[in-house]
């Protein structure tokens, strides 16, 4: 057994390289499936609106655990393909973070009054015209609280990556504890570091939704 | 010249058939006042027109052209073609300018460079040159709706449509937007108006249509409709307003 040491505590802030770095990915492919899917959701055609649905159904009513040992243990085997880890675990988030801002987004959309819509379409404009200067700036406005807040929720629930063996931040702490037998101390610290980027996040969210008032 | 040709419409939502072949013709430049009770099927009729609904049977024809949601080139058709709404249907994140000059912009009628000046002449037009900043909500209704008229003669139309387009506002302020159509009518606009506004169709229109059960009951002059009315259901419609 050992002390907690100054090294401890850079080893948890590294370990939030892949917290963020998790995070980043879900974004970043997952905002535009995510938006996708909100589009197919929006485009009134029976099709793709039913694919949307089916999905968005079925894959919000699978627990993110179950999704990561899908894709970290079980496609693998099916496919019989070696998937490195960083990809399965960053698939299984990816797919976590597109249904339900695809959700969000979906409500958002439909939120904003048809006749926003219409007074695009009276004007002659094209129906993505109608959507990126009329709709979307609306609903954006309104998905705002339930974008952050799933944000939230997507950076404390890449702590069950750790699960997988994963080196993030909820494991780096598991691991640190693990040596010093310090757990409580080193938890806090943990937590400390989650709420570090999350309480900002919030605030900012607030702080944008007020300036968006200004307009409405 | 006859710019808008209705013949024989008819349409239905579900069981419900809210126009039972309805004909009609507008010459160029002529101010029509729909009249008729509410679910006597005239806004529909006006929706008609710029294709927002579709006919089920009859067809409607703009300067030759048959109009329906499907038809080539129904963007263009639209951006000659203005419609104002009860609501005004303003877009709330969007400044006064950029409400008049989104669609002018977006379908390459101006370049941006011009659009303030654009803005300010159109504003103008509905004494409103000092709200080029505004937002949505800090105006009046009536400030609104003439924004709305704006937004729609920024786009240079042949015709405008008006669904209502006093009924949402305070007493008070009827008169301001009431005075900006007059305006555009004495220069000679295309206008198809449903209004509960009899002052408006007695002095302004050139032709009073009435409604009623989603058919025409009567059309004429406004004298032939207001001082001589021949069917039951217009005396008794225009007893009660």
């Amino acid at each position: 057994m050992r002390i907690v040491e100054f090294s401890d505590i850079l080893a948890l802030i590294a370990a939030l390289r892949w917290t963020v770095g998790l995070t980043l990915i879900a974004i970043a492919l997952g905002g535009p499936m995510g938006l996708a899917l909100a589009l197919m959701k929006a485009s009134r055609n029976l099709v793709l609106d039913g694919i949307a649905t089916a999905i968005l159904q079925l894959i919000q009513g699978i627990p993110l655990l179950a999704l990561l040992m899908f894709f970290y243990f079980g496609v693998p085997v099916f496919l019989g393909v070696d998937i490195p880890p960083l990809v399965a675990v960053s698939i299984a988030y990816v797919v976590y973070a597109s249904v339900y801002f695809g959700q969000i987004w979906a409500g958002s959309i439909a939120a904003v009054k048809q006749e926003q819509w219409e007074a695009g379409a009276c004007l002659g404009l094209h129906k993505w015209h109608q959507f990126f200067y009329i709709v979307a700036p609306q609903a954006f406005k309104i998905s705002l609280p339930a974008s952050v807040s799933f944000l939230v929720q997507l950076i404390k629930g890449t702590s069950l990556a750790s699960v997988v063996g994963f080196v993030e931040l909820a494991r780096a702490a598991q691991v640190i504890s693990a040596a010093t037998f310090q757990s409580t101390l080193v938890y806090v610290l943990a937590a400390s570091l989650y709420f570090l980027i999350c309480f900002p996040l919030t605030v900012w969210s607030r702080k944008l939704e007020r300036s968006l008032n200004g307009a409405n | 010249m006859v710019q808008i040709e209705i013949n024989d419409v008819h349409k239905r939502f579900g069981q419900n058939e809210v126009l039972k072949g309805v004909s009609l013709q507008v010459q160029k430049g002529e101010i029509v006042a729909i009249l008729g009770k509410s679910g006597s099927g005239k806004s529909t009729l006006l929706r008609c027109i710029n294709a927002l609904e579709s006919v089920d049977r009859g067809n409607i024809a703009v300067e030759g052209v048959r109009v329906h949601q499907n038809m080539p080139k129904l963007r263009e058709f639209r951006q000659e073609m203005g419609i104002v709404f009860q609501q005004y249907n303003l877009f709330p994140h969007l400044t006064v300018e950029r409400n008049i000059t989104l669609a002018p912009i977006l379908t390459g009628k101006i370049r941006k460079g011009e659009a303030r000046e654009l803005a300010l002449r159109t504003l103008e037009r509905v004494g409103l040159r000092d709200k080029l900043k505004a937002y949505p909500i800090n105006l009046s209704g009536g400030q609104q709706q003439r924004v709305a008229i704006a937004r729609c003669l920024a786009m240079e139309p042949k015709i405008m449509l008006f669904d209502e387009v006093t009924s949402a506002l305070d007493p008070e302020l009827v008169g301001e937007v009431l005075k900006v159509m007059e305006n555009m009518a004495r220069q000679g606009m295309t206008m198809v108006l449903v209004t509960h506004e009899m002052g408006f169709a007695k002095n302004v229109a050139t032709k009073v249509v009435f409604m009623h059960n989603g058919a025409i009951r009567e059309q004429g002059t406004p004298a032939e409709i207001f001082n001589n009315p021949r069917t039951p259901e217009l005396q008794n419609f225009l007893g009660n307003n």
